[in-house]
């Protein structure tokens, strides 16, 4: 990768002798607001050392048995801190160490789950009984952040497709939409009043991407249950759309005969769209897709690679979309 | 025009908001790599915005705030401030060149042409270019009533720059929305006149 030019010194700093001592106060202001700097770094630090799991044992035992998976990828991990640091998650807040920093209250467990629609088994169902018994497994893969940055994660969780098969799906069931959990007092985005989307938030999947053995229903994230800025107790990941797919804090699984309106959608339709395939030929209107920033990156050297199709799980779940415009459904 | 380019003030100005970036960057390189986090080029890109918003609305502010105080040196930093708008308007457009797009021409023309949010930020640039390089004593003089007319540029300037900000938002207006009633504000402010 091509290295930066680091840039010249400002003006500023190439300093005449009669300015020799403004210097020094120059300097003293600098070392000043590093001093702030890194006293307001105390929110980052409270996330780098992995805290021990406050799930219950139920959660932490179901987590334990995950076994390794073929389908992780041998990528280099971004590291903890950021996986749990820097999160778009905004019912905690829209900056970036926001959901790490205001999801202290958060409270993820006892956890139901409200499955509804065209399937046998319908009603509220304990998250503990909604998962016993199913394979827990270990799968790094790449997420890629509409924002043009990516991460490489090692989730726990169990296949979707799992327990789908569980809850009996009819055949009119052509697809799966999801909600995140709506608690305003726990959630202080979801107070805001200009906020730009609407909540609870919703996505969906079609039926065979849900049942596409790479989505996975994730219970935990670097060998624990998963933090709440990561969408406790558990979320979706689907590895090979956008991340704004891979919902968090799952309250609702629906199973529809029509494709779901979703969140972003809803908030804006020319920018958002319902399969979010990840395609670097397909530009959004404020980034472009065909590179994205591996993170973490340096400050003179972004980690700049180029995008794959379907975020290079394309062997995979290509076939799903043979035939299908995929500049038209973006 | 020689003595106050030269002058401590006009430095201090211009040089006093990149301690805060500096400080991040430095701390990031060699005292706590995750000082900026994990995309520090986007980083950065975001401060030096935030930074010739501030400076933006500062400079809107300076008029109305003299004339109720009578703070005749306030009243002297008008020019170093203006000058200090482009100056980081021009370090955010340059980190984003640089660090976020490596210099890639190609790029950045595309961006230019595609992108709305880039568009309106790349015009509010060069009004503020415009009115940086015409803030000079020798202006003044050579542009005479005409100098004043130019420099009502900074209006449609703030309004671009409020659109930009207001464009780039994904996730929530609020802060857009707190910075535009500000800049009403201190135009309405203008409008009335004080009783000094």
């Amino acid at each position: 990768m091509k290295r930066t030019r680091t840039p010249s010194l400002p003006e500023y700093q190439v300093t005449d002798q009669a300015y020799y001592l403004n210097r020094r106060q120059v300097l003293a202001a600098g070392v000043l607001s590093a001093g702030i700097c890194l006293s307001s770094k105390a929110d980052i630090s409270r996330v780098r050392d992995q805290q021990a799991d406050r799930a219950p044992d139920w959660m932490q035992a179901l987590n334990r048995e995950a076994k390794t998976s073929p389908r992780s990828t041998q990528e280099a991990l971004t590291p903890y801190e950021y996986v749990t640091g820097y999160n778009n998650f905004y019912e905690f807040g829209t900056g970036k160490d926001d959901p790490a920093n205001e999801s202290d209250d958060f409270e993820p467990f006892p956890w139901e789950i409200e499955i509804e629609g065209e399937a046998e088994l319908v009603g509220k169902f304990a998250l503990e009984d909604l998962l016993k018994g199913l394979a827990v497994e270990e799968r790094i893969y790449r997420l890629r952040c509409v924002e043009a940055w990516s991460m490489v994660i090692p989730w726990l969780g169990v296949q979707l497709s799992d327990l789908i098969k569980r809850l009996k799906p009819l055949s009119s069931a052509k697809y799966v939409a999801f909600e995140t959990v709506y608690r305003p007092e726990q959630m202080p985005g979801q107070r805001s009043f200009f906020a730009a989307i609407d909540y609870p938030y919703i996505e969906g999947l079609r039926m065979d991407e849900a049942m596409h053995p790479l989505t996975l229903l994730a219970t935990g994230v670097y060998g624990q249950s998963l933090p709440n800025q990561n969408g406790a107790p558990t979320r979706l990941v689907v590895p090979w759309k956008y991340g704004f797919k891979s919902i968090k804090s799952i309250k609702k699984i629906k199973f529809t005969r029509r494709q779901p309106n979703t969140t972003w959608q809803l908030a804006n339709a020319r920018e958002y769209g319902f399969y979010a395939n990840v395609n670097p030929e397909v530009d959004h209107p404020r980034w472009r897709q065909s590179e994205e920033r591996r993170l973490p990156g340096g400050v003179f050297q972004a980690n700049r690679i180029p995008t794959l199709p379907f975020n290079g799980y394309g062997d995979e779940v290509a076939s799903l979309y043979a035939g299908m415009n995929l500049k038209k459904h973006y | 025009m020689k003595d106050f380019l030269l002058s401590r003030q006009f430095w201090w100005v211009l040089a006093l908001p990149l301690c805060w970036p500096l400080s991040l960057v430095l701390t990031t390189l060699y005292v706590e790599p995750t000082a900026l986090g994990p995309d520090p080029a986007q980083a950065l890109v975001d401060e030096f915005g935030k930074i010739t918003l501030y400076l933006l609305i500062l400079v809107l502010g300076v008029t109305p705030v003299v004339r109720r105080t009578g703070w005749v040196w306030l009243a002297k930093q008008r020019r170093a401030l203006g000058v200090s708008v482009f100056g980081y308007g021009l370090l955010h457009w340059l980190a984003y060149a640089g660090l976020l797009l490596d210099w890639r021409w190609q790029q950045l023309g595309q961006d230019l042409l595609d992108r709305p949010y880039i568009i309106v930020g790349f015009v509010a640039g060069v009004m503020l270019l415009a009115l940086a390089v015409t803030s000079n004593t020798w202006s003044v003089r050579r542009l005479g009533s005409n100098w004043r007319r130019l420099h009502r540029l900074i209006y449609p300037a703030v309004a671009l720059s409020l659109a930009h900000v207001f464009w780039v938002a994904r996730s929530d207006y609020s802060e857009v929305l707190a910075y535009t009633v500000i800049v009403i504000v201190l135009l309405a402010l203008r409008r009335i006149k004080s009783p000094h």
